[in-house]
Parts: C-alpha cells; structure tokens; sequence
C-alpha cells in the first residue's frame, strides 16, 4: 500500500516535470511571454518613473497691467521669483484671453487700473485671475501655486513695511510619508501591482486560451495527466516569471527611482507572492471560461487590466468614488495589493494593514482557483 | 474592386460576429467602462475621513470645525482624544486626515494674536494629499476672512484673488476625465479589431490562402481596416451618447468637427493595428504587440497626467502618439468649442500617422510572403 501511493507519488512528480519542461519551452520558443514578463515592467516603468509627473512645473501664466506702477511692477517681480509659474507679461486683457484661448499660457492674471490706488489705501485689491478650467486637477493645482505666490508677496510687502501680515488662524499642515509630495514615490509602488496583474492575468489567459483553441489541451487531458497537474504545470512557470517580473520592478524602484522601501523585503515578496496566486488564477479561469483567444484577451483587458488601473487606488482616491462603485472595488485583488504597496513602501510594516490585505488576498485566490479547477474538469465532459 | 473589398468586408464581419461571445466583447464592455470608469475616475476629493484633536472647546475654535463639519466633502469625523491615536489611525489607512487644534487657539485668536492649527495628512497618495490639503486651506481661508470682517483689530490683506476658471467653472475633473475615456476605449476597440485581424488568418492558415485569392494587397488591407473603423465608429457614437445623456458633459462644440477627429484617429490607430498585425505570427504575439503600444500610449496621451509635466524628451516622443491628438480633439470639442481651425495641428499629424503605418503594413504584406 504504502509503496503503491510512493510510487504513484514518483509518476506524479514525473508528470508534473514534463508538463513543466513543455511549458518552459514554449515560454522559451515564444519569446512574447519573457517580453511581456521582463521588457514590459521594465518600458512602464521608466515611462512612469521618468514621464508621468502630477508636479507641475514652469506652468506658462501671463500677467496683464492696466496701468503701470511701482506697486504693480512689484508684484510682477514677486511673481517672476516663484519657481512653478512662468511669466509674461502681455499688453492688454484681449490679447491675453487669446493666449488662453490658444492654450499658449493656463491661466491670466489680470491687474486693473485701480490696483495700486487699492493696495496703497489698504482696501484688499481684487486680482482678477483666468484659469483654463478643462483640465480640473491641473487648475486647481496652478490655483494654489498663484495664492501661494500671492501671500508671498504679501508677506514681503508686510515686511518690508516693518508690519507682520499676521492671519488669524494660521495653517502648518503636514504630508505625512512623502513630505516632499513626490508623485513618482505612490506611482512607481502602484505600478508594480498593474505590472503584475498584467504579467498573472494576461498572460496566463492568452497562453492557456490557446491551448483550448487549438485543441492541444484535449490532447493532453487523454494521457494519464490529472487536470490539476495540468493546471499546476501552467500555474508554476507563469509564477516564476511574474516573480521575476516583481523582482525586477522593486529593484528599479528602489535604486534607479530612490522609492523608500519602509517596510520590510520578505513581507514585501510574500504578499506579492499571494497576489500573484490571485492573478494567476484569475487568468486561468478567463481562459478556462473563454473559447478564443480574441474573447480571452478582450475578457482579460476588461476584467483585470483596466480595473487595476482605475479601479484599485493607484492614481484615483478610492473614498471618493460612489457608494456602488466603491462596492465594487472589493472585488478587484489590485486594490488590496495596491493598498498594501503603498503602505509597504512609503509608510513601513504596519501589521493590521498587512493582515486585511493579505487575507482578502489569499481568499480571492483559493475562490479563483477553486473555481478554475471545478469549471475545467467540466469542460471535459 | 470595391466589390471585392465589400466581400472581404463581410467576411471580416462574420468572423467577428458569429461568435455570440466576441460579439458580447464588442459591445458590453464599452459600455460598462464606460460607466464604470466614469463614476471611478475623478481626481475630486469627496467622503474625506478626517480626525479632530481639539485640546479647546471654545466658540471660535468650534466655529472653526463647524466650517469643517458644514463642508460637503468632509464627511466623516472621528474625535480622538490624543494625538497618538489619530496617528496609528492614519498609519492604518482610516484617516486621511487629522486636524490638531492646540489648547490656546481660542484665547491667542480674541487676543488678536495667530492661532496656529497643525493638520496632518496621509501622503502615501500624493496627489490625494495635496488636493485634501488645498481643501482645508479653503476652509481656513474663508474661516480668516470672516473672522477679519468681524473682530476689529486685524488687517483685511492688501489683495485678493478672484479667480474665475474657463470651460469647467466649477472644476469638475469629470469633465475633463470622461471626454478621454471616449479615446482610451476607441483605442482599445479598434486595435484589437485590427490587431488581431490578420493574426488570426496566420495562425490558422487561411492567410496564404486569402493571398492567392484574386485580390490585390492593397484590396486585403482595405478589408481589414473598413470592419475595425466601422465597428469603432459606432462604439464611438455610443460612449458620446452615454457621456452627454448619462454624465452630463456638456458637448459645447460642432459634432461634425468632433466625427472628423474620431474618424482621423480610427484611421491613425487601425494602421497601426494592421502594422503590428502584420507582423505578428501568432495571435498572442499580435494581442502582446498591441499591448505593448496600448500601454505607453495612454500613458503618454496626458489622459491622467499632463504632457507639460513630461520631461522635454518624453514630450517630443508624445508627438508619435495618435491618441495625444485625439485626447486634444476630444476636448476641445467637448469644453472649449475647438473650432477646426484651431485643431488643424491635431488633424494633421493623425493623417500622416495613419498613411506611414498602413504603407508599412501594406509593404510588409508583399513581403512576408515570399
């Protein structure tokens, strides 16, 4: 008895090598999956790291002076000094609306001729400022470099007039984690769970939607391979190389993006480990439930890919979506991960974090694949 | 010819069609992204879950957290009742933000003296950070000069702001988010269309016989473009229905000039997609080629980030990319009423994008025969 199931034991390990030899070459023969494991992270991340910026800089901003003045040329000179806007002046407001109009500059600041009179009687001067609104983030982001400039000028002017422009209540606020606000610091950690989604899903449900389609996986199922095997001779390749794929994306983001790591290396790669499963089996079961290769990867863009991106907490701020549609982001295992990325990276081990993430985690993959295994089996019959 | 290429058509046709699920992939999905995405894409800050240490309970200092409590996006407080709490809290995730008002706020504010308040945010999303940050600025700011207005003793400043924004007054990133969702899907629809057209002859060797049929090159290429630029036409139709019907955007310019600019960028992004095609050999390899360019397009389209904040060689390699032009047409169109007159520098580059790749795709053809 015993030395029946140690010998079933000994075919199943051989069974298991080939399939895994089959699946290698074909990774190998076919070099679009290592292209897809190893260039894709690489390119994303380099466009991200370096070209994907939400810190505007030398925002093109023109300024028009009704009448000239002392206090006018002032407040142009503080504005020239502010190291996010650059300035021009420009004659009169209609040249300046079609500045704006023809996007050469964001936004018009607008002095009238009653500026100075204002400024000097104490009055609170209105300045009248034009933004281009249809890029909101944007607008709002030049919104607070021109207010800031503005206080500057004001604090200077105060000064220089031995008075203190004192506020009421006056603001010392804190960003905690990135205090520099890098936006390459939350996107390159965010990245690495897009990159691996794309890796899992997409490649295991274009490879194995294949099979289906050319028939070579009936093929397999008549020799003495149990469907599990079959699965775990798919499953292991593709986390090998979503691994590595990992590997090297954390590798870039900590010295080639100088990203903080806070929190430690081997938590880091078993909950990456975890999402992984949970891609994986998310790839396999498209596959498993799609009968081309055209629905598959429509199936794997639609369902993984894009909610990754736009669905997980990587660039827009999950609290602020809809009630139903924030229902819905539970369901996406790129949010969990994303979530315990940026934790992760930016802010350190922070254990009950780490537990919900790695639970839901590891809960979405044994669904996955559970399900996977059951709906191939069936596939058969 | 034209009748030949109409056969070739319908034959493009019934191999995307008959599959009652490639069917089904053609039309749901744009259809649930759309919505989707457009409820889930917005840069707006809302629901914001804030902490409160307040160490003084006087009036001025709850007027202050009133204004807090009044606003429409700070939703949720949570009062702590030390400073470490709310910390642990934002180390968690459960807070985005704690604002810290000291023992003496209210006396040093009736004293006529500054009242400092410390606020801390959870800066692992940065930009969250920064647009929850302008917020409370907001708040304090009209909280200033109200309190200025109505206690003697402090000085109005010598200037404000009066800032009025153009096409989107209310700043809604919706408005700016959803328009580029048209070009992200259309993009998506018609390369995999086109992409995967001719793949999936080479795969399963219908191709060679495609080739000794008496049509020319140029006839097959013709076929395989029309479906895709059909397909995406109406898709296209449907997303601006569902984003002027169902979101709202106001669609302030001319549909003709809008319809020029997507069939522009059909035409661009299909030539592509039959380049890529032709030189896959496997369908795995097409769908991976037109990933690979799908990626790096939006991200270098400015669909979430602006292409002024590129470095200045990122922006030039913006320059080959069609959606960049179509993203500007979009909304142009949608915001600003874009005249063609001002759009003619998108137009352009889309038609020559277009010609170079199907002439490629077209040389590649006669090429890969032999």
């Amino acid at each position: 008895m015993i030395k029946t199931s140690a010998l079933g034991w000994v075919n199943r390990m051989q069974r298991l090598q080939g399939l895994l030899r089959k699946e290698f070459l074909q990774i190998v023969r076919d070099p679009s999956s290592i292209a897809i494991a190893f260039v894709m992270p690489m390119v994303l991340l380099l466009l991200f790291g370096y070209g994907v910026s939400l810190n505007a800089r030398n925002v093109p901003v023109a300024l028009v002076i009704d009448q000239p003045s002392g206090v006018a040329a002032d407040f142009a000179g503080s504005f020239r000094q502010s190291e996010y806007l650059s300035v021009v002046q420009l004659p009169n407001m209609h040249v300046g609306k079609r500045a704006l109009r023809a996007h050469r500059v964001d936004a018009v600041i607008h002095l009238r001729s009653q500026f100075a009179r204002e400024v000097q009687a104490g009055r609170s001067a209105p300045i009248q400022v034009l933004l281009n609104g249809v890029d909101a983030n944007t607008a709002r982001i030049i919104r607070g470099y021109i207010e800031g400039s503005l206080s500057r000028w004001l604090q200077q002017r105060a000064e220089r007039q031995g008075q203190q422009a004192a506020r009421p209540v006056m603001l010392a606020s804190r960003i905690w984690f990135n205090a520099n606000v890098r936006s390459r610091n939350y996107l390159v950690p965010g990245l690495i769970a897009v990159i691996m989604t794309l890796i899992g899903a997409m490649l295991t449900a274009l490879v194995v939607a294949r099979e289906w389609e050319r028939g070579t996986m009936e093929a397999l199922m008549v020799t003495p391979v149990t469907i599990g095997e079959v699965l775990l001779g798919k499953l292991l390749p593709y986390f090998l190389l979503g691994m590595g794929g990992m590997a090297t994306s954390v590798a870039m983001a900590l010295w080639l993006f100088d990203v903080p790591l806070r929190g430690s290396v081997w938590v880091l790669f078993a909950v990456s480990a975890v999402f992984m499963l949970a891609a994986l089996g998310m790839g396999l079961l498209i596959s498993v439930s799609s009968r081309s290769q055209f629905v598959a990867g429509q199936a794997a863009i639609v369902s993984t890919f894009l909610p990754a991106f736009l669905l997980s907490g990587f660039i827009f701020d999950i609290h602020s979506m809809t009630g139903p549609i924030r229902l819905l982001t539970y369901l996406v295992p790129a949010r969990y991960f994303v979530s315990f990325l940026q934790t992760g990276f930016l802010a350190g081990d922070v254990w009950p974090v780490i537990f919900v993430d790695v639970s839901a985690l590891a809960i979405m993959a044994a669904i996955l694949l559970g399900i996977t295994l059951r709906r191939s089996r069936k596939r058969l019959d | 010819m034209w009748q030949r290429v109409f056969h070739l058509m319908l034959k493009e046709f019934l191999a995307l069609l008959k599959d009652p699920a490639s069917r089904a992939v053609l039309v749901l999905p744009p259809i649930i992204q759309t919505i989707i995405f457009g409820y889930a894409a917005t840069l707006d800050l809302s629901h914001i879950r804030y902490g409160v240490y307040a160490e003084d309970r006087a009036a001025p200092a709850r007027e202050l957290l009133a204004r807090f409590a009044g606003s429409p996006t700070f939703t949720q407080r949570v009062h702590l009742d030390s400073l470490e709490q709310g910390r642990a809290l934002i180390d968690r995730g459960e807070l985005l933000l704690v604002v810290h008002i000291g023992p003496r706020f209210s006396e040093r504010l009736l004293r006529h003296r500054p009242a400092p308040v410390q606020v801390i945010i959870d800066g692992r999303n940065s930009n969250t950070a920064v647009i929850a940050q302008g917020y409370v600025h907001e708040i304090v700011d009209r909280f200033n000069a109200r309190w200025i207005a109505e206690h003697a003793g402090w000085q109005p400043p010598l200037a404000h702001l009066v800032i009025r924004a153009w096409f989107n007054p209310n700043l809604e990133s919706r408005w700016f988010i959803i328009p580029g969702i048209i070009g992200l899907l259309l993009q998506v629809v018609a390369m995999l269309v086109a992409g995967l057209s001719i793949a999936r002859e080479r795969e399963s060797g219908t191709f060679d016989q495609l080739l000794v049929a008496p049509v020319r090159p140029f006839e097959i290429l013709l076929g395989k473009a029309l479906p895709g630029f059909l397909v995406g036409l109406a898709e296209g139709t449907l997303i601006v229905l569902i984003a002027v019907l169902w979101f709202q955007i106001p669609l302030v310019g001319r549909l003709a000039v809008l319809y020029a600019g997507m069939a522009l960028f059909l035409f661009a992004t299909i030539g592509v997609g039959l380049a890529i095609s032709s030189l896959a050999v496997t369908m795995q390899q097409g769908l991976l080629g037109a990933f690979l360019f799908m990626v790096p397009s939006v991200l270098l389209s400015g669909f979430a980030t602006p292409i002024a904040n590129m470095p200045v060689i990122v922006q030039y390699l913006t320059l080959l990319n069609p959606l960049r032009y179509f993203m500007d047409i979009l909304r142009g169109v949608f915001l600003e009423d874009a005249s063609l007159h001002l759009l003619v520098g998108q137009f352009w580059p889309l038609l020559v994008i277009g010609l170079v790749n199907l002439a490629m795709a077209g040389w590649m053809f006669r090429h890969r025969l032999h």
